[in-house]
């Protein structure tokens, strides 16, 4: 595979040149925090960021989705007739996304595409991605990659990985995808032994800068019944206003509603993220809600990542590592925690 | 790539009021394209999303039995918004279809075995398709004898009457038909709760299984009575209901633990429910 | 504020010990700096957990509503006033209520900390009275607490608790002189076109979390107009359009209610300033009714009475 080493201004305007092959979406500045944004003229990416606020599993998985289309008008002849809407998969390569977020599109990936049922458009958006990481330098604090199987330059779900070099970057292809980028890269060159030393250095370091450690090894043997009775929920719970900001900036939550919004007598149907947080999410048309009480909604996020998921897929948990939740939470409820009063049970 | 959200078109066919409340209705739709009457090849105990735009879907059960061509059939109960737009539509009205979906009655389990089926108001839909498949001359002979418990509030509310009377004559399927009160002098039937008529009419577990559909009130009280006659919980079938979006078990809101109502459900043994968390 | 502590969990422990209350409602540490945690104690044994400090941003009244047993609750100025306006609105009732009084000085901006040291890691904070010091891995700062409170700290006039079983400690001055709605007359001053495209900027990084919503207080109705499918008022996508009708109709059900507690931007993930919608509605209410919200008792909120001599120059 292609290893390549390219100053930081060679890098940029590298990145240019590939928006002929790609749309290009890289992490901006704006405002307080970091997001990804679609490289033009205008943008100026900005590889020097801890994280985006907002996960990029938007760019794959938008929060908003016309799915469908039809009209209402009963004059034409495929009046109600529910039509698939015209997509854009158009190749698209996301640059400095972090080795957490990458592996969480394989976290993710079973629930969209899997022996019974294909998500189409999961699926396709996700294939025509390309994924070139970026290593983390310097974890920070809230990040815990590395217990749930993960690390700062984990090369999991990525195409092609980006070592900073202080004024270089080292990039290394990855699969089949990653070395097409970097054909289609201009400029740079191949990577020397020092440049592949320096980066292997950097990745060890990263690893041991990574202090947070949550243990998840029990929680595979547990009986799902007692987890889901145990006794810590209500405390666990009390803080949370079941808002959706875990769930929403969360890269491996995917929960989703769908919902008919009609404009005179066109409709779409749309597909928006839903969040378990939401009493809404569950409540049946009788009224019954089987979660009902802010105690449910919140041990079932708990329950689905850290129990749920283990025991549906054995691919471990439904969880990156990234630390958002951990951050953003507005009531400080803390996932690691949670996660240590389960694994403790 | 098959796009496992895009409903068949279909037309509305027939509909027929079925209870004197008028909230519950059958519909009888015919798929626009043949084909897609192949492609929706379903088992009794299946349901599928009624799809109708500008509205959204609902999850129903498949009322209708494969051994009956040429149409698909829902009883629907009139609760939501989709269900209340439902019942305003007229016949030839065009919406969509989207399934078959979920799991279905265990059937090669309970081939060669006597089978008891038990339904409270309107959840005896999936039933229905479950008798009329069973009494098909090809699958007659495949079980032993059906009994059949069926109750609702009235005589008035209970479903597909005609067929009931039917039934009631032949001598292959023995039914027990009750309702919790009436004032008709007429009734010739039982009368009673469905938990009270099981306990006298169905004497016997000996090579059974049980299928249970009816309001969680009923599920309740006749599961200890099927108990006590000796259905062990691996031979009582539950079929659950839960909100539910995508049908295909990837929304995220209708799971029971690990468990998807809509694709690894809607039917489930006592035995499965006992080891999943109490939570629907 | 140590002595704050101190006292605040003498008080809980005796009010245990002498069965005056069944729970008690403050903050404990979080498990990050400048975030600390709501929590419900129901024993003397974990009065230990209560803690008091600059970062208690989120509004405790929000856990009040609906419940039925008897409750001590912290409550400085703004949350006192929320307590006030949750016993008029019928949401707990105040023979239920133990509130433990704090003079409040101001919630730390944990946004603006964060902006000093340029986004750099926080990895702990310590308040020495008027000024605090942040540390991280290669750096440490000394800030002055006054130049970075919350926004709505910085124009608070109710600093001392309106409603209170005992104090913590005396009263503290109360803020004079400020132009609590200097921003409010900014866009007032702004013509429509213009107006629009403020809201319509300030709201454009919404992901509709609802984190505002749910950690008002004031939101406490079984089920939102957002939330309704039937008549569905609101589309649930993130069509700009819904996203400004839901912070628009948001702020007006604040009406006259809003104590400008901050909550709502303090927990925006994404820092939306949320307060510029509401707080319009609150200097209407000062201006037109002489209005502020929860600082009796003994007056019906706002928009529940109506007197002849109420403004009504929108009747023609």
């Amino acid at each position: 595979m292609t290893e390549k080493i390219y100053t930081k201004e060679e890098w940029i305007k590298a990145l240019s040149g590939l928006k002929s092959f790609y749309n290009i979406f890289v992490p901006v500045r704006d405002g307080d925090f970091h997001t990804f944004k679609a490289l033009d003229e205008k943008k100026i990416p900005d590889f020097n960021f801890q994280n985006t606020r907002l996960s990029p599993k938007s760019l794959v998985y938008p929060q908003s989705e016309r799915i469908f289309a039809y009209t209402l008008d009963e004059d034409t002849p495929d009046a109600n007739i529910i039509k698939e809407s015209e997509k854009d998969y158009s190749p698209k390569a996301v640059v400095g996304i972090r080795p957490c977020d990458a592996h969480a599109f394989q976290i993710v990936r079973p629930n969209f595409d899997n022996p019974e049922y294909q998500d189409p458009w999961w699926i396709q958006r996700y294939e025509s991605t390309t994924l070139v990481g970026l290593g983390c330098n310097a974890p920070g604090s809230t990040c815990f990659c590395t217990s749930v199987g993960g690390g700062p330059f984990s090369e999991k779900g990525l195409d092609a990985l980006l070592y900073d070099l202080g004024d270089t970057f080292l990039i290394k292809a990855l699969t089949e995808k990653g070395e097409a980028f970097l054909e289609n890269a201009q400029g740079g060159k191949e990577a020397d032994d020092a440049a592949l030393k320096a980066g292997e250095d950097l990745a060890a370091k990263a690893a041991n800068k990574i202090e947070q450690k949550i243990s998840i090894d029990k929680l595979k043997d547990k009986v799902q019944t007692e987890l889901f009775d145990a006794p810590f929920w209500d405390d666990v719970a009390f803080a949370c206003i079941n808002c959706g900001t875990c769930t929403y900036l969360c890269p491996t939550c995917w929960c989703f509603d769908i919902q008919d919004e009609v404009l005179e007598k066109q409709g779409d149907r749309i597909r928006n993220w839903d969040s378990c947080m939401f009493p809404l999410f569950t409540l049946h048309g009788s009224g019954h809600n089987p979660r009902a009480k802010k105690v449910q909604r919140v041990r079932q996020r708990f329950m689905h990542k850290l129990k749920y998921y283990v025991d549906k897929y054995n691919n471990g948990v439904q969880c990156s590592g990234c630390g958002r939740c951990v951050r953003n939470c507005p009531a400080n409820i803390d996932i690691r925690e949670v996660c240590e009063l389960m694994n403790r049970l | 790539m098959e796009n496992p959200y895009l409903p068949y078109p279909v037309r509305i066919d027939k509909i027929i009021t079925e209870t004197e409340d008028r909230n519950l209705k059958t519909f009888r739709f015919v798929f626009l394209n043949p084909k897609d009457e192949e492609k929706f090849s379903y088992t009794p105990g299946q349901f599928a999303e009624l799809s109708i735009a500008g509205k959204g879907e609902s999850p129903i059960g498949i009322a209708s039995s494969p051994t009956e061509k040429g149409h698909i059939t829902f009883t629907v109960n009139k609760v939501g918004l989709v269900t209340t737009h439902l019942h305003n539509m007229k016949e030839g009205d065009v919406m969509g279809i989207r399934g078959p979906l979920g799991n279905w009655y265990p059937w090669e389990e309970m081939e060669g075995k006597n089978v008891v089926i038990i339904g409270g108001g309107f959840a005896f839909t999936t039933l229905r398709s479950s008798i009329i498949y069973m009494l098909h001359p090809e699958n007659r002979s495949r079980f032993k004898d059906i009994s059949v418990v069926y109750g609702a509030r009235n005589p008035g509310m209970l479903l597909y009457k005609d067929e009931l009377a039917e039934w009631e004559q032949r001598d292959d399927i023995h039914m027990h038909i009750t309702v919790d009160g009436t004032d008709d002098p007429d009734w010739k039937y039982n009368v009673g709760f469905v938990p009270t008529i099981t306990e006298q009419k169905i004497t016997s577990a000996d090579d059974a299984i049980a299928i249970v559909c009816g309001p969680p009130i009923m599920i309740k009280f006749t599961q200890p009575v099927l108990e006590k006659v000796g259905f062990s919980p691996e031979r009582i079938i539950l079929s659950l209901e839960m909100r539910m979006k995508c049908g295909i078990g990837m929304c995220g809101r209708c799971n029971i633990g690990d468990k998807f109502v809509c694709k690894d459900g809607p039917v489930f043994s006592l035995a499965q429910l006992k080891n999943m968390p109490q939570e629907y | 504020m140590l002595e704050y502590v101190e006292k605040i969990r003498k008080t809980a422990g005796k009010l245990f010990e002498e069965d005056k209350v069944d729970v008690f409602i403050g903050y404990k540490k979080g498990s990050l700096p400048m975030m600390n945690q709501p929590v419900l104690i129901s024993n003397a044994d974990q009065v230990d957990l209560l803690h008091w400090d600059s970062n208690c941003g989120l509004n405790l009244c929000n856990y009040l509503t609906k419940r039925t047993d008897r409750i001590g609750i912290v409550a400085n100025g703004c949350n006192s006033r929320n307590i006030v306006t949750h016993i008029t609105e019928n949401q707990i009732s105040r023979d239920q209520l133990y509130i433990v009084g704090i003079p409040c000085k101001g919630m730390i901006d944990h946004r603006a900390v964060q902006r000093a040291v340029k986004q750099k890691e926080i990895l702990a904070i310590e308040e020495q009275g008027n000024t605090f010091t942040v540390k991280g891995k290669d750096f440490e700062d000394t800030f002055n607490k006054n130049d970075y409170l919350q926004r709505n700290c910085l124009v608070c006039t109710h600093r001392n608790p309106v409603i209170f079983d005992e104090m913590v400690a005396p009263p503290v001055e109360e803020q004079i002189e400020v132009d609590t709605y200097k921003d409010v007359k900014q866009i007032e001053g702004m013509d429509p076109e213009k107006k629009w495209n403020f809201f319509t900027r300030i709201i454009d990084k919404c992901i509709r979390c609802y984190a505002c919503r749910n950690a008002c207080p004031l939101c406490y109705c079984p089920t939102c107009f957002v939330d309704e499918s039937n008549p569905q008022w609101v589309g649930k996508s993130s069509d700009p359009i819904d996203t400004m009708t839901f912070h628009i109709l948001r702020a007006y059900h604040c009406a006259g209610r809003c104590t400008d507690c901050g909550a709502c931007e303090r927990v925006c993930p994404v820092g939306i300033p949320m307060r510029q919608f509401t707080k319009k509605l609150n200097k209407d209410a000062q201006e037109l009714f002489s209005w502020e919200a929860g600082l009796t008792l003994d007056q019906r909120p706002l928009l529940d009475v109506f007197q002849p001599d109420d403004y009504n120059d929108f009747i023609r």
